[in-house]
């Protein structure tokens, strides 16, 4: 490896038309075209996508581990917002 | 020649230079400085790797002596490959390997292009199948050769004199032999007088954004096609041969 490292870029792959983006990895990259292709050579070698989002590692906003209770818990004990309170009418399929 | 030797010879010149291109990209195999561009470069070689078994597996049927596409590839000495002088030159440095890459993919890419239309089904369908991945290749050299070129003051000097000491051997893909004409008469074939003005054309554009130099008329070498290779050539052939001819019918 070199001694100065090339940034790190997130890699999001669309494995289908229709599906959505989702996360697969990440690559070292000088730029972001160089992304895009060590994202291609790296993670598509096997036909696993039909299209590639390569974004860089430090632009992505993320949340804070130690704000992890304040954040996600207080959905713990909201089970109103799950939809299961519903009876499906007969016959509807793919609800 | 019968129209089938005619074909047969130019299969096998085309399998030549995917063959000698893919081995030396497969002596930089473990040596890149970085983990993506290994893959890239093994990715790439194994392309042309391919691309030689498919042409070599046709030459054969149409030759219809029995030879396999290891013969042809293991079993021939030095001055039967027919394959061009640029393809056969040493890696060098990056900036070499990457000037090198940028000028045949970039004829490579417009002949696979021409094959394409040929009138010989097989010959057009494994063309088609290359030209994608040339296409890629040719994208993933070219911006390497503008970071290069569009560099530091270092990487600039040495991808214009990589590009200055490479030139001599470009002018042998377009210089027509008999082979060629009779290819294009024949089986509708690449005309290489066009191929020639796409290529100035295109290399000239990917020069320029490397903010390069086109080098300036020179002698040029030829020979490959002849089968008169460069000194580089038998070291090649002798490390790539030297599996199959020390254990004949060797198998994984």
């Amino acid at each position: 490896m070199s001694e100065q490292l090339w940034p790190l870029y997130e890699v999001f792959i669309r494995t289908r038309g229709g599906l959505s983006h989702r996360h697969a990895g990440s690559v070292h990259a000088a730029d972001d075209q160089m992304a895009l292709d060590h994202a291609r050579d790296t993670y598509t070698r096997r036909n696993e996508g039909v299209s590639l989002w390569v974004v860089r590692s430090d632009r992505i906003v993320a949340s804070d581990p130690a704000e992890t209770a304040s954040f996600f818990e207080p959905a713990e004990d909201k089970i109103y917002r799950h939809p299961t309170f519903y009876d499906i009418p007969d016959g509807v399929e793919n609800l | 020649m019968t129209p089938e030797q005619t074909l047969t010879a130019y299969v096998l010149r085309l399998g030549d230079n995917a063959l000698v291109l893919g081995q030396r990209m497969l002596e930089l195999v473990a040596a890149y400085p970085e983990l993506e561009e290994e893959l890239a470069n093994a990715n790439f070689a194994l392309d042309y790797i391919g691309q030689a078994r498919m042409f070599y597996s046709y030459a054969g049927e149409l030759e219809g002596a029995g030879r396999s596409e290891d013969d042809f590839a293991y079993f021939r000495p030095e001055h039967e490959f027919r394959n061009l002088l640029l393809v056969e030159q040493p890696n060098g440095h990056f900036g070499d390997t990457i000037v090198r890459q940028v000028l045949f993919d970039v004829y490579y890419l417009s002949l696979l292009e021409a094959l394409t239309r040929c009138s010989d089904k097989r010959l057009a369908d494994i063309a088609a199948r290359a030209e994608k991945e040339v296409r890629y290749h040719l994208r993933h050299c070219a911006q390497w050769l503008v970071r290069l070129g569009d560099g530091t003051d270092e990487s600039h000097r040495k991808a214009q004199q990589s590009l200055d000491e490479l030139w001599r051997y470009t002018s042998e893909m377009f210089a027509a032999d008999a082979l060629d004409e009779a290819v294009l008469t024949s089986f509708n074939g690449p005309d290489l007088g066009e191929i020639a003005v796409e290529w100035q054309k295109d290399v000239s554009t990917i020069v320029e954004e490397a903010t390069l130099s086109m080098p300036q008329e020179q002698h040029m070498a030829s020979g490959g096609k002849q089968g008169k290779h460069t000194e580089y050539f038998g070291y090649l052939v002798a490390e790539m041969q030297s599996l199959p001819r020390t254990y004949p019918g060797a198998t994984w």
